[in-house]
This record gives structure tokens, sequence and C-alpha cells, in this order.
């Protein structure tokens, strides 16, 4: 008899006084290499604009090597908005992948089941009404989202939550809010109106340090959070029983974790409006990337981030002129799930 | 107790073996919301017995199985385990002592068979020790046991219903505990695969554990179960050995059908052989449902 487990695939395992793991070798590099695409993408971010600078200008700025006017472009002026698509796109893809693990469903996103549209009645309240400040409309966003993720939850509840009828709770309520949202745009004038469409489309334009400060400490400890609950969740693919037959304490955890999606989506959209699709398509592509079992949070927050920031950069640099980084996302999410669609019925038929 | 170290089973025995019963139900009301399937339900699961669990459909056989491993809280009374209230301990202890092959469980996606065998772990484990040495032994002993050993690398979705349920059977092992409870195993597999199961099951129990089973097959319950528990409509009618309850009017009594029971010509264990019931009149040849009238 063999003294070591065959995994059918490559495996890291590291054993130390108190610490023992296992890692896939295959996810081990994949995240590597996002992780190090990602560094890539960001300076590259970092080096574009209409004061063009070379990837050593910019890495000395960062290290602090270098002051004067390279040190601002980069640190002051780039650097929040590149932060910000960066710590946004990682938590976008761990909500995501919370959500899909938790429901079973790879359409399971904080976006599909109403919470967007719930933040965004939220925004346009604040803007249409109040005509507020920044973080009146974090605000607004904040409380819009949250409401609509609690009246889906409860409206979904029926002995346990169950991710189909979650799913079809939440299309439903995203699709009255949205119409609720067209109407209130189409009694505002004509600035707000523009105001709350830039808003609604997901944007990191006029992003600034506190609010990359405080968006991003809330994150950090959520994605922490989301470490620590990896384990219960990924039990809890095996089916509600086996998980709770092995110590899982099933509707604690699964509330747990929807808390812990719906948060990470609410802190990036109050902070920059609804960043539609990211977190859908990470988590996917990460695992077909990793070939893992189940989604793993580690290379969706990778992909997640590497998205949001190719996106933005694709907004502000490639486009002809510059738009919300939201519409890249929204083409890049019709494009997914058309693939989704199509490989989908050809392996139903 | 031999076969107990052999299995390398850490049975938490404490005084409350004296009992011979490790797990029992003490009058418990238990059901789904108001829906109450068994009231003042009171059994006791004998220690290392294979106990196997019958009765028609509805019967509350699972539900008393679900209430066993906590999965279903009672509303009145308790179920103890070593002791003491089972809901009274963490879910992570229960899982320690008590494991469970459900009904129904989902292979995630691309999962190789190991890495399933490797989640039943879960209860040993903690964050910062997540692959022990003894964990992988855990999991190499119940890939033998269950004989997957050389699937170890395929993936879940590949394999045949016979293989799958084994590559379960091994996921329960892993977790390493004493008693398991066993939610129709068989119910999905051929008669070559059930037998199959059946022995591996039989065999388990000789090294030791302690394990109930819901089975729909009255004659495969008898001749592999050492402790029988009859119900019906949520209340228990019969329980005890094999050899010694099962009979043609307890066959009647909870089933509604009319049988002989004869020794198991291989086994000897009592078999069951409905009897059918006398054609009526309008299905005899020349009757008004006979194909000859058309």
């Amino acid at each position: 008899m063999s003294t070591r487990v065959d995994f059918g695939r490559r495996v890291l395992v590291l054993r130390r006084r108190r610490f023992a793991a296992r890692f896939d070798w295959r996810s081990v590099v994949i995240c590597s290499v996002l992780a190090l695409a990602v560094a890539g993408m960001a300076v590259l971010a970092l080096m574009t604009g209409s004061f063009q600078l070379s990837p050593g200008e910019v890495v000395s700025a960062l290290t602090g090597r270098t002051s004067g006017l390279v040190r601002d472009i980069v640190v002051e002026w780039r650097l929040p908005r590149v932060a910000a698509a960066l710590v946004f796109g990682a938590a976008l893809g761990v909500s995501g992948a919370v959500f899909q693990s938790t429901l079973r469903n790879p359409l399971a996103d904080p976006g599909i089941i109403g919470f967007s549209q719930g933040s965004y009645t939220g925004a346009l309240i604040v803007i249409l009404v109040v005509n507020g400040t920044y973080w009146q409309l974090v605000g607004g966003a904040l409380i819009g989202g949250v409401a609509t993720a609690v009246a889906v939850y409860l409206l979904a509840y029926r002995r346990g939550v169950q991710g189909f009828r979650l799913i079809i709770v939440g299309i439903g309520i995203s699709a009255m809010l949205g119409s609720l949202n067209t109407w209130l745009i189409l009694k505002a004038d004509l600035d707000q109106a523009m105001a709350a469409a830039t808003w609604g489309a997901g944007s990191l334009n006029g992003v600034s340090w506190p609010q990359v400060a405080v968006g991003g400490a809330f994150i950090a400890v959520l994605l922490v959070l989301a470490a620590m609950s990896s384990r219960p969740m990924r039990q809890l693919e095996l089916g509600d029983d086996a998980a709770a037959a092995q110590g899982v304490w099933v509707s604690a955890v699964r509330l747990g974790l929807i808390v812990l999606g719906v948060a990470l989506t609410a802190t990036v959209t109050a902070a920059s409006g609804p960043i539609a699709f990211i977190s859908l398509v990470a988590p996917q592509i990460g695992r077909r990337l990793t070939r893992s079992a189940g989604i793993t949070l580690a290379p969706a927050a990778l992909v997640g981030a590497l998205l949001c920031l190719a996106a933005d950069y694709i907004a502000q640099h490639v486009a002809p002129t510059p738009l919300p980084v939201g519409i890249i996302t929204v083409i890049l999410g019709g494009g997914y799930l058309g693939w989704l669609l199509i490989t989908e019925a050809r392996r139903r038929l | 107790m031999t076969t107990h170290i052999d299995n390398g089973l850490a049975a938490a025995e404490d005084a409350s073996t004296s009992s011979g019963s490790r797990l029992h139900v003490e009058s418990a009301t238990i059901g789904y919301d108001k829906r109450i399937i068994s009231r003042e339900l009171s059994v006791a699961i004998p220690d290392e017995s294979f106990t196997v669990i019958v009765g028609p459909n509805a019967c509350g056989k699972s539900t008393l199985l679900r209430g066993l491993s906590r999965l279903l809280k009672p509303s009145a009374g308790q179920v103890v385990l070593d002791g003491a209230d089972i809901n009274s301990f963490k879910t992570k202890e229960v899982a320690r002592r008590v494991g469970l092959l459900p009904q129904s469980s989902i292979a995630p996606d691309g999962i190789t068979v190991a890495d399933l065998v490797a989640r039943g772990r879960y209860p040993h484990q903690g964050f910062a020790r997540q692959w022990t040495e003894a964990d992988e032994q855990a999991v190499l002993r119940a890939m033998e046991q269950t004989a997957v050993t050389d699937l170890s690398g395929r993936l879940v979705d590949e394999l045949s219903g016979g293989q799958r349920q084994r590559v379960w059977v091994a996921m329960a092992l892993a977790q390493h505990t004493s008693i398991m409870l066993l939610d129709e195993p068989t119910t999905f597999l051929d008669i070559t695969h059930q037998i199959e199961l059946m022995e591996l099951f039989t065999d388990l129990h000789h090294v030791g554990h302690t394990l109930v089973a819901v089975l729909h097959d009255l004659n495969q319950a008898a001749r592999y179960g050492t402790h029988l528990i009859a119900m019906k409509d949520g209340h228990i009618v019969a329980e005890g050995k094999p050899a010694e309850i099962v009979t043609a009017d307890l066959v009647h009594e909870v089933f509604g059908l009319r049988c002989l029971v004869v020794p198991d010509p291989v086994a000897g264990t009592p078999s069951v052989v409905p009897l059918g019931r006398e054609r009526p009149a309008h299905f005899k040849k020349g009757g008004c449902a006979s194909v000859d009238g058309f």
C-alpha cells in the first residue's frame, strides 16, 4: 500500500509543527501567473496617460526613489484609480465565488439577484431628492442594496433558503426595481439624470485616496472573513445533509456567507456604482484555469482584479472616448452569458 | 476489543457503554415543522450491531435516521449520544463520533475520487491543520477498505453508479467514526452492486463499526442485519434479531403483504416470499378485461 494519496494531480503538501496544508500544484502555478499579470497590468495602467511614463519611472515612483512631478502623477493621480480597480475587482470576484458556491449555481450573482438595482435605487433617491454629496450617495447605495438583499432573502425563505428560489425571487425583484429606476430617471432633470446614469454604469472616474482607503479597509476585513469561511463553504458544495453530517452548521454558515457576499459587493457598489458581471465571470474563469473542483476564492479574486484593471484600462485609454468601466464589463459579461448558454445547451443535447 | 484497535477507531466509549447503547432515542417527537412523523419514539441502537430499519414508504424510517444524526432536532424528548443530549455537543464533535451516508449528495464538478474522500476529514481539521499525516493515512485506509484505491485519481463524474457509491462510503469512512448511519445506501444500484455494498458493510461491521441502515429489501435486511427495527406509521412495531422477529404475521402487519417466511437457502436467515393474491374475476380468461374479448 502506498503511503501517499494519489489525487490524480500534483499536490504540494506543507507540514510544519502546528501547520499542515495541501495545495493543488496547478492552482499554485496559475495563481502565481495571475498575480504577475495583475502586477503587470497595474504598472501598465500607471504608465499610460497624457503624460507617458516608462516602467522604470513608475517603479521608482512607487518605491519612493523619485519625487516631484513623476511621483505626483503616479502616486497622487493614477494610483488611487489603479488601486481601486485592483481591490474592487478582487472583492467582486470573491463575492461572486461565495454566491456561486453557496447557492450551487453559476448564475448566482449579487447583480442578478437584484442587489445592483437596489443600490441604484438608493443612489438615485439620494441624487434626485437630496442632491447629496459623495458620502451621502455611498450611504444611499448601501441602504438600497442591503434592503433589497434582505427583502430577497426573506421572500425566498421557506424552511431555509434554496439557491434556485433565491435566484428566481431575485430576478423578479431586480426587474421591478429596474423599472422603478427608469421611472425615477425620467422624472429627473437633465443634469441629475446624467449624473445618475454615470453612477449607474459603474465608474472609477474621480476616485480619490480617502475613498479607496475606506473601501479598501472594509474589503480587507471581509476578504479575511471569506478566507476563514472557505472550508465550510467547500463542504457545503457536497449537499446540505453531507455537510451537516460532517459538522458544518449549515443554516448559519450559509447565512453568514450570503451576508459576506452582499457586504463585499455593497462596499464596491457604494464606492463606484455597480460594476457589472465581474462577480459573475471571475469565479468561473478562475475555476476553468485551475481546473479545481468547485469554486475557489484565490483564483476568483485574482481574475476579478485582473478583469477590473483591464476593463478600466480599456475604458480610459483604448475606447475612442473615455467610458465608465461598467460599460466594458457589461460587454464582457454579455460575451460570458452567450458562451455559457452555448456550452450548456451543447452539454444538454 | 482487538478488532477495534485493528481499525484504529478512537472510540469515545465512556461509562455510557454500560447501557449497551451509545446512541438512543428517548421519547422523542420528530418531524418537519408542523408535520409530526413520530411521537414519543424510544429506540436504542445496540453497540457494535448492524442495525437495519425497515418499513413501508413514509413510515418514518428516514426521519428516525435524520434524528439519530442530529439533522432533525426532536421537538420533544431527546436523542442521546454517549450519555448526553446529541444537541448539547458541538456539531463537529458529533461528526467525530457519528457519520452519515446521506440519501443524496452532490459531487462538485471536476472533483477526483481522492479529493472527495479527503473531504470526509473535515471534522478533524482546522484552519491551520488541513492535511496532516493522520488525514492522509485515514484517506488511504478508507479507499483501501472500499476498494477504490485504483480509482483514486479519476474524476467522480466518470464512475459507474456502484463505484460512485463506494466512493461516498469511503468519504464517510474517512470521517473515522465508530457509528455510521446509512440512508438507503443501495436504492439506485443494480442487484450485483447492492450485494457488493452489503458485503462491504458486513466487513465494516466485522471490524468494529456500529452500523445503522435504512433498507427497502427485507431479505437483505434479514440476511445482513444483526438487529432489525420494523416501523409503521412513525412507531416501532418490532425489534430484535431477524431470525427471532421476521415472521409472516409481522410482514403482514407492517407491510400489509401476505407471504411465506422460509430460511434463506444460503445464509439460513429468514427470507420473505410474497404469496401474491388471487386474480380478480375480470382479469381471468374470458373475463371482461381479457385480450380475447377484443
